[in-house]
């Protein structure tokens, strides 16, 4: 089983106030030094067949309807090695 | 002959029945509609209500957005059905890029529940058509997830257009980019917005019923259609 990681992330100059209240509350808890946190979302995909080049543009192209929506979130897909 | 506004019902819809009951206040036939069917049971318009349709898993509106009604209403409202989207619904029309931007989390992170007063900025769409231009409306609101954001273009863009339906006075309760609680499509025929008109309908429920006038809009357009 190959798997394919897709990484969702607010785009940049979208705020993202869930990330702001872990950034906040990092030096309270003895984490100091920690600038900025931005929080996202990991998709682990497990494929039923080999990871080639069309199975990789069908899930990007899921990525692009579904997983993300790419009017304020980017992605990125991967092939993670097991 | 009666008019036929579809509510559609999805998994985790909660206030499709509010939505009924006002579009029969308003004097039109409300016609329950199922997720999972095609089928419009030739309705002339359509509400998306509120709640949090398929568990909001994913993002607000992001699975409803494929549901096997939406792919028959998203096709019909391209070519000028009349679609109102409320809170839920709304997410569900942005997430169908039936209007443009996205709902995100309220940047207080909390779940806000208050009566919001808002502005009703375009009286053209076919939702707002019966209100005086910048009529000012008292309005439950009650969301997670209702900031409105876009780029600085589409936000431009609205603002040039007179599409910005409905905005935010006194209190901006979500973040919402400059102020902004609902929104119409360059057509008008697509109207979504956060805050609740079917809560305020009647004064044993609502805090007015300022809300009624998105139905007697609805029902104006089609009477005079």
């Amino acid at each position: 089983m190959a798997r394919v990681v897709v990484d969702v992330m607010l785009k940049p100059e979208i705020l993202d106030p869930q990330g702001q209240a872990v950034q906040r509350a990092l030096p309270r808890l003895g984490f100091p030094g920690i600038a900025d946190v931005r929080q996202g979302k990991r998709f682990e995909l497990e494929l039923e067949g080999p990871v080639d080049e069309a199975a990789l543009a069908r899930i990007r192209e899921a990525a692009e309807t579904f997983l993300a929506n790419t009017v304020i979130e980017d992605f990125t897909v991967r092939v993670e090695e097991q | 002959m009666s008019v036929r506004i579809g509510v559609v019902t999805f998994p985790g819809s909660l206030d499709d029945r509010d939505a009924q009951r006002a579009v029969r206040l308003a004097g039109a036939e409300p016609v329950a509609l199922w997720h999972r069917d095609q089928d419009l049971h030739q309705v002339d318009a359509v509400v998306l209500p509120g709640g949090f349709s398929y568990g909001d898993y994913l993002r607000c509106g992001a699975i409803s957005r494929f549901s096997p009604v939406m792919e028959t209403i998203i096709a019909q409202a391209k070519v000028g059905l009349p679609v109102l989207g409320i809170c839920n619904g709304f997410q569900i029309l942005c997430e169908s890029h039936l209007l443009p931007g996205a709902l995100t989390r309220n940047d207080n992170l909390h779940f806000v529940c208050r009566d919001q007063k808002l502005r009703i900025e375009n009286t053209t769409s076919a939702w707002t058509n019966a209100y005086v231009p910048n009529a000012e409306i008292v309005v439950p609101l009650k969301n997670g997830e209702g900031g409105f954001v876009a780029d600085e273009r589409t936000l431009d863009e609205l603002e040039a257009e007179g599409r910005v339906v409905a905005r935010y006075l006194d209190v901006n309760p979500n973040g919402s980019y400059r102020d902004i609680a609902g929104i119409s499509n360059a057509a008008g025929n697509v109207v979504g917005l956060m805050p609740h008109p079917e809560h305020a309908i009647e004064p044993l429920t609502g805090p007015s019923t300022e809300g009624l006038g998105f139905f007697a809009s609805i029902l104006k357009q089609l009477v005079s259609a």
